[in-house]
């Protein structure tokens, strides 16, 4: 498996990146951590004239607070948020669903921005923004602009970036101290993609789900944000009727594929399986 | 004697011969990466091959344009079948007697069959001119279902072979059908079940596999135009049967075809058989006059090179009503794909299936397998086993379970009553094999009692309980087995490939120093051969195994023989080294007697030394006697110490052993977890302990992603599904459980070390074991037989149709 | 395609080659550099068979292209043995514990071991067995090879190494 031929750039500012991808256009891919891009062009199923590499670019390296919110800067790879103790800390969920996402290996060039912003509906980590409400940073030549997670995802690899855009950064609200969460993720094998999975972030207080919102993967053309399933638990004391109820929404906006992780039927079942799981782990872990 | 002479037991460890737990020679140049792989091979001026495939698993080709390619910097040549005709190159004979495309001519019958074939400076260049050769199809209907390709408006494949009523195993029936094989006694076993108090029928699929080594095949060819020799140098387990095919095909005499197979990263049967990538790039070092790599992906290899299984086994058992088999009757629809392209021995189009009576009293049996055409590859390799073997265990040991479930006894009881016992050995089953030693009920007691087999059965119960009273969702199944293989094929009154008898070969030749070199017609793919071979001859001979090199692979020094799958290597190539040993070791002791100056009657052996008898004081070392070989060897005898040994082996070997595997079930996903797997082995005389658990270890592993997610799957229009390890099942670490090893030691009687072989023992073994664990957690519900790959959607299916999701 | 001037530090050594921009590392290496210690086995990134190390990294040669590599320091198989010549902890527990058989994947995971000791030098079983998932094997099973990958860690450790009871 040999990819076709191409131009590479590797500009050393995104305000370069930004130019170069509007000036050759359509002709031109971004090349960050590249392990979904390099296969496709192995495969010939994506045949890019010009790769634009984001390695060289500072700016979008690294994790930090600022205020309330974290902010992981678009090339920071997933063993990068594996062993950041910021992570660890105030966004454990973004650990853990790290650790199920693809191998060691991958996980050392694999990057967040490249999981959150191709429209992989089988990535882990975009539904783990819906459950945050994250918010992305996005360049284009006229400028940047933010926007809300819940609003990226259009169907399988169509997302609101414009021709010529970047996504930069991704920021999420720091989640109030003893928050519950988890990522629950059905798989074949390490390496795979979900068969289903659900994220769950949530807060309990007086003995009653305050918050809670939950993401799915692989369920769809796109990930889902639960909403429905998510008012449902909110107020709950999350008694077996209250999960039953939500696992039954959440099945229901679910539209997967059948594919050798088994028929769309037994995927929606497990969508339930793993937000039941999700929920009852998220519980077990708030304070 | 004084305190320093070691004694015989030290002599014997110095040697590391036999028994020993000997460090693989291999690992030094593995562990550095310096093996010497086929793609590791650079020659000057060599060029590289790449294929343009079809998409279609059916189609006409009404046009191939190859113009661009050519137009691609650095093509040199774009061959089709149109260039290969004219030298009769675009078929290929196979091993089963059928002839296969090289280059699909005016039809293709299935997914990424090869169209033309590419030479170019570099791979880069050839991959993107294999893009642009532009091929016009029509297509046609497809035949995927092999239940459905004898019905007769099924679809016709082979055009080529549409007249020819004449199959290489009898008449032709069907356009689609390949041949029909039976064996057994059809009328006694017809009444065996008129008069069976109890009968079993299901039909037992075994869904189609890969052997996916991690090399995948290659080859490298350069013909010399000057000397008009070739050389290839390949994945070949099987390199002398490469060189004589070769011969066959391309008309170049034998002796100027040199044929080499270096290391090798895996065959498991996948590189048994010869592909259209080696003839391709043979034509095109003939075309160009240079050296052509081809190097297959992952893809290709999944898609096109040597399937195994896609075995249907409509299997019954007849019974008395207090547990006692009667009859077995088996009627198979064995799916080949577009060619027959199966690696069995000439007369065995079946393999050796017969073996599946299993390790079971069987009084009559009867088997017969049809053989099918449909659209897909083409192969039937034996993937670590014997030729149809684990096909054979797994029907019988799914059957032999079924019917201890109808008939209310426990698995392993309903085994023990009908195992064939001790005192029957050797034992000639119903289906015609003479089985050479065992003791089953020893091993299989052994099994149960290691595992605790009768606490296990308890907590299931248990388990089963708390499950109806809603307190787990777990359930635990315990899958036991008995296996018996069949392997080292073979003798040559009944096994050939291409009229070539199944011997093989071992020659060894001994140093004036005493330190020697063993060359042998197998080839090892990680078996570990340069570290046991020697072990044999340090054995046999007295010379330390570290002064012995092993070659294999390359035809020009090493003996003929057929190579290395089915277990054979140990079964036949073993024998071979210890008949040539003995050779050696009958010409040393002359040589010994003469410079003792007794007789030879008068000396005895003693572990690296002839000595007179009554004195040991008096004896010759063999290295001493290897010197005296070549400088002074008695009056009338020719100098120098070698043999060369061509064994034909009276019989088959077989080996056997008792599995047992415990799983926990979650029925909320299917997902199923094996808690321990417990495998006893008898591979008869054991001749390196590492090596065999080794061995064991992987063949589990290979049963377990057999069992548990294996599956080559075409959609209805014969796509492929599965074509990449993203969906083709390879456990890694984290799946793969923990392995327990153990052993009952039955020497085999005709061989010359005792030795059974045990490579392939596991995996035959492995896959019934870990269906019938799965299939055992669900039994008490009153599930019966579910098909292979137990995945989790497969097995969620199972509880959800028990109305266990609620 | 223009080709582009790359220069990288492989085993201590540095290089500078001419390369197309789609080269990958691994034919780099493999075919530029004569290093064949790292193998391709599935081309799509899943059987780490290539795997070398790139600035402190494991990662798969057959998933970077060798311009990625521009200016980074890389160690392969090649480069593993003790200055001496002498074998590493690594492959010398690989053989002591029969942790290979045909060989082709022990370079990729060697490198990715080596790795993954650097960042946990005492791993549990469990931890080896996450921390080489990205490589497959399809001969020995793996049970050799974790135990191939704790008899280095004690060796490493300078503690005598203690097969864990089956």
């Amino acid at each position: 498996m040999i990819p076709g031929p191409f131009a590479y750039h590797r500009p050393a500012s995104l305000q370069d990146a930004v130019g170069l991808l509007s000036e050759l256009g359509e002709d031109a891919r971004p090349l960050a951590g590249g392990h979904s891009l390099i296969p496709m062009m192995k495969l010939r199923l994506a045949s890019p004239a010009h790769l634009i590499d984001l390695a060289g670019i500072a700016g979008l390296k690294g994790l930090r607070e600022d205020g309330g919110e974290i902010v992981i800067g678009a090339t920071t790879t997933q063993q990068e948020l594996v062993t950041s103790d910021l992570v660890a800390g105030k966004l454990p969920i973004l650990r853990e669903t790290s650790l199920t996402i693809a191998d060691p290996q991958v996980r050392y060039l694999g990057t967040l921005g490249g999981n959150v912003a191709n429209g992989d509906p089988g990535n882990d980590m975009p539904a783990v923004m819906l459950a945050l409400d994250a918010t992305y940073e996005i360049a284009g030549k006229s400028g940047t602009r933010r926007l809300a997670a819940r609003a990226f995802y259009q169907s399988a690899y169509v997302t609101a970036l414009a021709p010529g855009e970047i996504l930069t950064a991704v920021r999420i609200k720091v989640p109030p101290a003893g928050h519950g969460y988890a990522y629950e993720k059905l798989k074949r094998k390490v390496g795979d993609y979900a068969t289903a999975a659900a994220a769950v972030v949530l807060t309990i207080g007086g003995g009653k789900v305050a918050s809670c919102a939950i993401g799915l993967t692989n369920l769809a053309e796109t990930p889902l944000y639960a909403e429905e399933a998510s008012r449902i638990i909110a107020g709950s004391a999350l008694d077996d009727a209250t999960v039953r109820k939500a696992v039954a929404a959440a099945e229901a906006i679910t539209a997967p594929a059948s594919d050798g992780r088994g028929p769309a039927h037994y995927r929606t079942k497990m969508a339930g399986v793993m937000l039941a799981r999700a929920l009852a782990r998220a519980k077990a872990r708030a304070a | 004697m004084n305190d320093m002479t070691p004694t015989a037991a030290e002599r014997a460890e110095k040697l590391q011969g036999m028994g020993c737990k000997r460090k693989r020679v291999e690992d030094v140049r593995f562990v550095q990466g310096k093996g010497s792989y086929v793609d590791d091979l650079k020659l000057p001026g060599m060029l590289y091959g790449d294929f343009t495939r079809s998409p279609h698993a059916h189609a006409r080709i009404k046009r191939i344009d190859t113009s661009k390619a050519q137009q691609v910097p650095g093509v040199l040549a774009v061959l089709t079948a149109a260039d290969l005709k004219p030298l009769s190159l675009h078929y290929m004979p196979t091993l089963a007697g059928d002839v296969a495309a090289v280059l699909a001519e005016d039809k293709v019958l299935y997914q990424n069959q090869e169209v033309a074939f590419i030479v170019a400076e570099d791979r880069y260049a050839a991959a993107d001119a294999a893009d642009l050769v532009e091929v016009e199809y029509e297509a046609l209907p497809v035949l995927i279902d092999p239940l459905k390709a004898m019905a007769p408006d099924a679809p016709l494949l082979r055009e080529d072979i549409k007249d020819k009523t004449d199959g290489a195993h009898g008449k032709r029936r069907h356009h689609n059908h390949i041949f029909t094989w039976e064996m057994g006694d059809k009328d006694a076993v017809e009444a065996a079940f008129r008069k069976a108090d109890v009968t079993i029928k299901e039909l037992i699929s075994y869904q189609r596999v890969h052997p996916c080594p991690l090399e995948t095949c290659q080859a490298v060819a350069s013909f010399d135009k000057i000397k008009g020799e070739l050389t290839v140098w390949g994945t070949f387990q099987a390199p002398h049967v490469i060189r004589t095919v070769a011969s066959l095909i391309s008309k170049i005499p034998e002796h100027k075809i040199h044929v080499i197979a270096p290391d090798i990263g895996g065959g498991f049967g996948n590189k048994v058989g010869a592909y259209p990538g080696y003839i391709c790039a043979i034509v095109a070092s003939i075309v160009t006059g240079r050296p052509v790599k081809w190097v297959e992906d992952r893809i290709e290899n999944l898609t096109t090179t040597a399937f195994a299984r896609d075995y249907h086994m409509t299997t019954e058992i007849a019974c008395t009503r207090d547990g006692k088999v009667t009859g077995l009757r088996v009627h198979t629809v064995a799916d080949h794909g577009a060619f027959d392209a199966c690696a069995d021995p000439s007369k065995w189009p079946a393999g050796f299936f017969n073996i599946v009576t299993g390790s079971y009293d069987f009084p009559v049996a009867h088997v017969a397998v049809d053989g099918v055409y449909t659209n897909k590859a083409p192969g039937g390799v034996a993937y670590r086993c014997s030729f149809r073997v684990t096909e054979a265990a797994y029907c019988i040991e799914r059957a032999m379970d079924i019917m201890a479930q109808k008939l209310g006894m426990d698995p392993a009881e309903f085994r023990m009553k009908n195992l064939i016992r001790r005192e029957q050995f050797p034992y000639t089953s119903a289906l015609g094999w003479e089985y050479d030693s065992g003791d089953y009920h020893a091993a299989l007691q052994k099994a149960l009692e290691a595992t605790g087999y009768k606490q296990l059965r308890r907590e299931q119960k248990e388990r089963q309980d708390a499950f109806r009273r809603g307190e787990t969702r777990e359930l635990m199944g315990i899958g036991v087995i008995f296996f018996t293989e069949i392997v080292g094929a073979g003798p040559s009154r009944n096994c050939d490939i291409l009229g070539i008898a199944m011997f093989d070969s071992a020659e060894i030749r001994i140093h004036p120093t005493g330190s020697a070199i063993a060359r042998l017609g197998t080839k090892s793919q990680g078996q570990g051969h340069e570290t046991t071979y020697a072990q044999i001859i340090a054995s046999e001979i007295g010379i330390p195994a570290d002064a012995i090199t092993v070659e294999e692979g390359n035809t020009d020094t090493a003996p003929y023989g057929l190579g290395t799958y089915g277990s054979r290597s140990t079964p036949v190539s073993g024998a071979a080294t210890a008949m040539a040993a003995r050779k050696i070791k009958a010409k040393a002791q002359m040589i010994a007697a003469h410079l003792l100056e007794v007789h030879d009657d008068d000396l005895e052996w003693d572990v690296d030394r002839f000595r007179v008898k009554g004195n040991p004081e008096r004896f010759k070392t063999m290295t001493e006697l290897a010197w005296a070989a070549y400088n002074s060897p008695p009056p009338g005898m020719e100098p120098g110490l070698e043999a060369v040994s061509y064994y034909d082996p009276p019989n088959m070997t077989y080996p056997f052993g008792a599995y047992v595997c415990v799983v926990d079930v979650d029925v909320d996903t299917g997902a199923t977890k094996v808690r321990r797997f417990y495998a006893l082995d008898d591979c008869g005389t054991r001749i390196n302990p590492m090596i065999i658990e080794g061995q064991i270890h992987g063949g589990l592993t290979e049963a377990f992603a057999i069992a548990m997610g294996q599956e080559i799957h075409y959609d209805e229009d014969g796509n492929v599904t599965t074509g990449s390890l993203m969906d083709y099942f390879l456990p890694t670490a984290v799946e793969t459980p923990n392995w327990e090893t153990d052993w009952t030691t039955t020497p085999s009687p005709h061989h010359p070390i005792g030795a059974k072989g045990v490579g392939e023992s596991p995996n035959v073994g492995g896959v019934p074991c870990f269906a019938n664990a799965v299939i055992d957690a669900f039994k008490f519900l009153g599930t019966t037989h579910v098909a292979m790959p137990h995945d989790n959607w497969r097995t969620w299916m199972v509880a959800d149709k028990l109305g266990l999701h609620g | 395609m223009a080709k582009t001037q790359i220069a990288l530090t492989v085993n201590g050594r540095r290089e500078e080659a001419l390369v197309e921009p789609r080269t990958l590392l691994v034919h780099f290496l493999r075919e530029q550099l004569n290093l064949t210690g790292a193998h391709i086995g599935c081309d799509t990134s899943h059987c780490g068979a290539c795997t070398v190390d790139l600035d402190g990294k494991s990662v798969k040669s057959c998933t970077v292209f060798a311009v990625q590599a521009n200016g980074a320091e890389i160690r392969t198989i090649e480069g593993m043995a003790n200055p001496d010549g002498t074998l590493h902890a690594l492959q010398e527990g690989f053989r002591e514990m029969h942790g290979l058989q045909c060989g082709f994947c022990t370079p990729g995971m060697i490198m990715r071991a080596h790795r993954l000791l650097q960042e946990n030098p005492s791993p549990t079983e469990e931890e080896i067995r996450f921390g080489i998932a990205g490589n497959l094997c399809r001969c020995t099973g793996y049970q050799n090879i974790v135990k191939a990958i704790q008899y280095a860690a004690a060796r490493l450790a300078g503690t005598p190494f203690q097969e864990a009871a089956e």
